[in-house]
């Protein structure tokens, strides 16, 4: 009997409700409300972000696969191509941060291989709240700890390197922290595989690990707010095993060598029914199974629990009939179930039988593309930051870049980093700490680099300048080791949509990444959208994290660091230009003056295209020694940066400028990229035919950092200590 | 000569190793099965670094029971030379081929970072194309590469002259810095460290190279 409370339980509204009844012409059976349930969540459905996903470039010459399947697909030339995907685990990361963010980084391989590319790369884009905050310190130290332990965990083992990333502290996040993990993956371009199941009569084959109670109404669960009982929720929280999704890899690229595979998709969130009925709804086909055939671990599950389960590392494949027992064969050669539960049929309708006995009967459409769809009303974007600025002085700026980078969002992450495999299958060739991860592709002599941006605070000022700036940043930082960016994937972190001020963040931040995405020529491939992000009614920063590709040839990568003395230093783009409000959003303002305030920094994207071609071009011709692009914390922390490398080269820099001293050294305008060369005019002679400026600022020096402005002094310290504080700050938060 | 590559279901760094040899070395590789009880026509063989069956129980407990396994420890026994990296380690350590056990790193996490190794002995055909007391960079990748034994064993193997390579900083609390020891008859090397992902300038360094090289040298010499 379906209550009203029943429906209310599965986070389905009366009206939803109603829509089932019309759809199916009749009430629903107990299993097929859950498996609307699960099919029509936020999470499933994009049923509050749908229409305006719509506005974003999906389309290019490269583009192979846009949104729609489980990860784009980009040509990289000489017959091969990758796939690559972002997505997030924020809710079950903060219920259970160790298994939350390792079966993250589980489901988005398995995302990648079930198109049959081979896992080339992971990177994760982390927000936490602050390690040293009185309440949730404590908490948010485990957080940190058990995230970055469950991505180690299964990224290490199923042998996948995870190449870099990023990771934030924000007070927004105490109560929601975000774990959004990038996977990119290789193959021949003619060997792709798709998730439809064609065929009538193809039979329909489950693999991998045995079905249990673990992870049912996992999607529903990312579709709601956290109340004070969320702990209540570790149950819907699935438990990863890396090991078997090694194997379920492997079995997997070698079954599809066979050639008797017709479709295949994994079972991510809403486990068996979101994968029969989608690859059903794809291929325009019905799929019959039986659940007495599925693998099971425990005893005694309904075909509520079977079809709503979220095990992890199961498959479900359509075979080319009377070749079952090819594909059968290469599973048990690697110890994994195989076995036929079901057939494909003309009908078009998912149809669950349990020992014969039919227990849910529906269209598949109807769950697949009939899910509701909202125009939820937006207004105008919540924010809670003044416009004002405050007043402030800086005593002393050297203690102020000190300060900055030693605080944790810009302190060395080596301490997250060097947990993490990054190095396996020896094609790194640029590791964690770089502006963007390069990873070569053996098979054609080329590589690919990759990099994640997003900022919350810019955006809490401003979600569409925020996201048009974490597009420009992103593709910079792949401009600055040479990459041509090529494609996106977005993961967009948000609180309630029903909210019409936080649908407003989500439209605004969309649109704005249109904008930024056609313009920077990067289609968004595919993605993921997070809403309802909120703990106790309070919210996180809408938070756009982008994931952008790049290519370029295979080769020693262009490093931030200084590398000798005596080297001419050039700010290419110029040194920007800034004022009291575009100052609130900068870490500057975050750490030193502990506030927020105004907008993000002004974007030309003209000019930001200009000087990103220039950078490529210089790199290309071999003329940049060292380049590192301006961001979080401005010109005085890029130079710090670019003096942490091995030989210790510092620069001394000097400029003629009207900026106030905290605006020259701390201000986060974009376009700009510092840069080392022995080849001066050559740069500068690249830069003009951009149209861009290039800054002959200083030149290195060994072991000093030092900033003079119309010959006043405004830093002059050692690199060493500066270096040390740097380097052991994440370590020395952590311990609280 | 050809160099065969045990694949244990969870290996991971086995194409790491067959690339190594077989595009960089430059030698003849192929992959070995783990459920196959021979270890083929090949001259050396190398236990890669990975997760063999999941490392569950403990690192290495289950991959010692394998088929090839049995092959490995008779070819061993035969004199031919057996290269164990990380997990291959360990797996030699469970063997019994090599004395000793590796346990979690003191600091209890997992590293993955560049380390140095100081080169102990040349009289090995591991280590003979690198100079005794020669510093060489290679990554290391593990969560359990802190070795101990007892202090007889530790002195004995010094004794013996069977430490190939120390750390030059302790990354993991390995007793007396020991990264890679061989067996009684130094045809058995087992070392933490990485050597394939050290073999090309593009990786960071190439300082790997030499093992596989004064292996390659050692089965040259053995068939003039």
């Amino acid at each position: 009997m379906i209550t009203p409370e029943l429906i209310a339980s599965h986070q389905l509204s009366q009206e939803e409700y109603a829509r089932i009844v019309a759809l199916l012409g009749r009430e629903p059976s107990y299993t097929e409300l859950g498996i609307f349930s699960v099919m029509w969540s936020e999470h499933c459905s994009y049923k509050s972000s749908r229409l305006h996903l719509k506005k974003l470039p999906t389309r290019s010459e490269l583009v192979v696969q846009g949104p729609g399947e489980n990860a784009g697909i980009i040509d990289i030339g000489g017959g091969y191509a990758i796939a690559f995907k972002i997505e997030s685990h924020n809710h079950p990361s903060f219920i259970e941060p160790f298994q939350g963010a390792a079966t993250g980084v589980g489901g988005i391989l398995r995302d990648i291989f079930t198109m049959g590319a081979r896992p080339l790369a992971v990177m994760d884009s982390l927000r936490f709240g602050p390690l040293n905050d009185p309440q949730m310190g404590a908490r948010n130290r485990r957080i940190v700890a058990g995230v970055v332990a469950g991505i180690a965990h299964y990224g290490n083992c199923f042998g996948v390197p995870t190449v870099g990333g990023e990771c934030i502290f924000e007070p927004s996040y105490n109560g929601n922290p975000l774990v959004n993990v990038f996977a990119l993956g290789v193959f021949k371009k003619d060997e792709i595989f798709y998730a439809r199941a064609s065929g009538v009569g193809n039979p329909v084959i489950y693999v991998g690990a045995k079905t249990g109670r673990d992870g049912i109404h996992g999607a529903s669960m990312a579709s709601a707010e956290f109340s004070e009982e969320s702990s209540q929720k570790r149950p819907n929280v699935q438990v990863g095993d890396p090991f078997m999704e090694k194997l379920l890899l492997e079995a997997c690229l070698e079954a599809m060598q066979t050639g008797a595979i017709v479709g295949i998709q994994d079972m991510g969130a809403a486990g068996l029914t979101c994968s029969t009925c989608e690859m059903g709804s794809r291929g325009g086909t019905g799929i019959e199974i039986d659940l007495k055939l599925v693998p099971q671990r425990a005893t005694g599950m309904t075909p509520y629990e079977i079809m709503l389960s979220e095990s992890q590392e199961r498959m479900l494949l359509v075979v080319e009939k009377g070749r079952e027992e090819e594909v059968v064969r290469v599973y048990k050669k690697w110890g994994l179930d195989a076995v036929i539960i079901g057939v494909v049929t003309g009908d078009g309708m998912l149809r669950v039988r349990d020992h014969g006995e039919v227990v849910a009967e529906i269209p598949n459409r109807a769950l697949a593309d009939e899910a509701p769809l909202y125009d939820r009303p937006h207004t105008t974007p919540r924010r809670d930051a003044p416009m004002e600025a405050p007043e402030f002085h800086s005593q002393d700026l050297a203690a102020d870049l000190a300060a900055l980078l030693s605080s944790p969002d810009l302190c060395a992450k080596n301490w997250i980093w060097e947990q993490y495999d990054h190095m396996v299958r020896t094609n790194t060739i640029q590791v964690p700490g770089g502006d963007a991860a390069i990873v070569r592709v053996k098979e054609t002599g080329s590589s690919v680099a990759m990099a994640l941006d997003g900022n919350g605070r810019y955006a809490s000022l401003s979600p569409r300048e925020g996201a048009r700036l974490a597009v420009a940043e992103c593709c910079r930082n792949l401009s600055v080791v040479g990459a041509l960016p090529v494609a996106a994937t977005n993961c967009l972190n948000f609180g309630n949509p029903e909210r019409p001020e936080i649908m407003a963040q989500l439209v605004e931040a969309i649109e704005g990444m249109a904008e930024a995405c056609r313009h920077f020529e990067t289609p968004i491939t595919g993605g993921n959208v997070s809403l309802y992000n909120e703990t106790l009614g309070d919210p996180v920063f809408p938070t756009p994290v982008l994931g952008i590709v790049g290519l370029l040839k295979t080769g020693a990568p262009v490093t931030i660091d200084f590398k000798q003395p005596n080297q001419i230093v050039i700010l290419l783009g110029g040194l920007g230009d800034c004022d009291e409000t575009r100052f609130g959003g900068t870490e500057y303002a975050k750490v030193a003056l502990n506030g927020l305030w105004g907008l993000p920094p002004a974007l030309d994207m003209d000019y930001e295209k200009r000087v990103q071609a220039a950078m490529r071009e210089i790199v290309e011709q071999g003329l940049a020694e060292s380049a590192h692009d301006l961001s979080d914390g401005g010109l005085a922390v890029a130079l710090a940066e670019s003096s942490f490398g091995p030989a210790g080269i510092g620069a001394e820099l000097s400029f003629q400028s009207d900026l106030r001293p905290e605006f020259l050294l701390f201000h986060e305008g974009p376009s700009r990229i510092l840069i080392s060369t022995g080849w001066p005019g050559e740069v500068c002679r690249i830069a003009a035919e951009h149209g861009v400026e290039a800054l002959k600022a200083g030149f290195t020096v060994a072991g000093k950092i030092t900033v003079l402005n119309r010959w006043e002094t405004l830093i002059d310290c050692e690199v060493q200590p500066l270096r040390e504080s740097w380097a052991g700050a994440l370590e020395a938060s952590l311990r609280g | 000569m050809k160099f065969g590559v045990v694949v244990f279901p969870g290996s991971n760094c086995d194409h790491d190793a067959w690339y190594a040899v077989s595009h960089i070395l430059g030698q003849p590789a192929e992959l070995l099965w783990h459920d196959s009880a021979s270890v083929g026509d090949c001259d050396a063989v190398i236990l890669p670094g990975g997760f063999a069956y999941g490392d569950y129980l403990r690192c290495g407990a289950i991959a010692k029971f394998s088929p090839v396994m049995g092959a490995v420890k008779e070819f061993a026994r035969q004199g031919g030379l057996v290269l164990g990296i990380c997990n291959g380690f360990q797996i030699l350590v469970e063997s019994g081929l090599l004395p000793g056990a590796l346990i979690r790193n003191r600091g209890l996490k997992f590293i993955c970072r560049p380390v140095k190794l100081r080169t102990e002995t040349t009289d090995s055909p591991f280590s003979s194309a690198a100079a005794k007391g020669q510093v060489l960079t290679m990554p290391i990748a593990h969560g359990e590469g802190c070795y101990y034994a007892d202090d007889r064993t530790l002195d004995q193997l010094e004794a013996e002259d069977r430490v190939v390579f120390r750390y030059v900083d302790n990354p993991n609390g390995s007793m007396r810095d020991i990264a890679g020891i061989l067996n009684e008859g130094r045809n058995v090397l087992g070392m933490m460290p990485h050597p394939e992902r050290a073999s090309e300038p593009l990786m960071g360094s190439s300082d790997g190279l030499l093992v596989l090289q004064s292996m390659a040298a050692a089965l040259t010499g053995s068939r003039a």
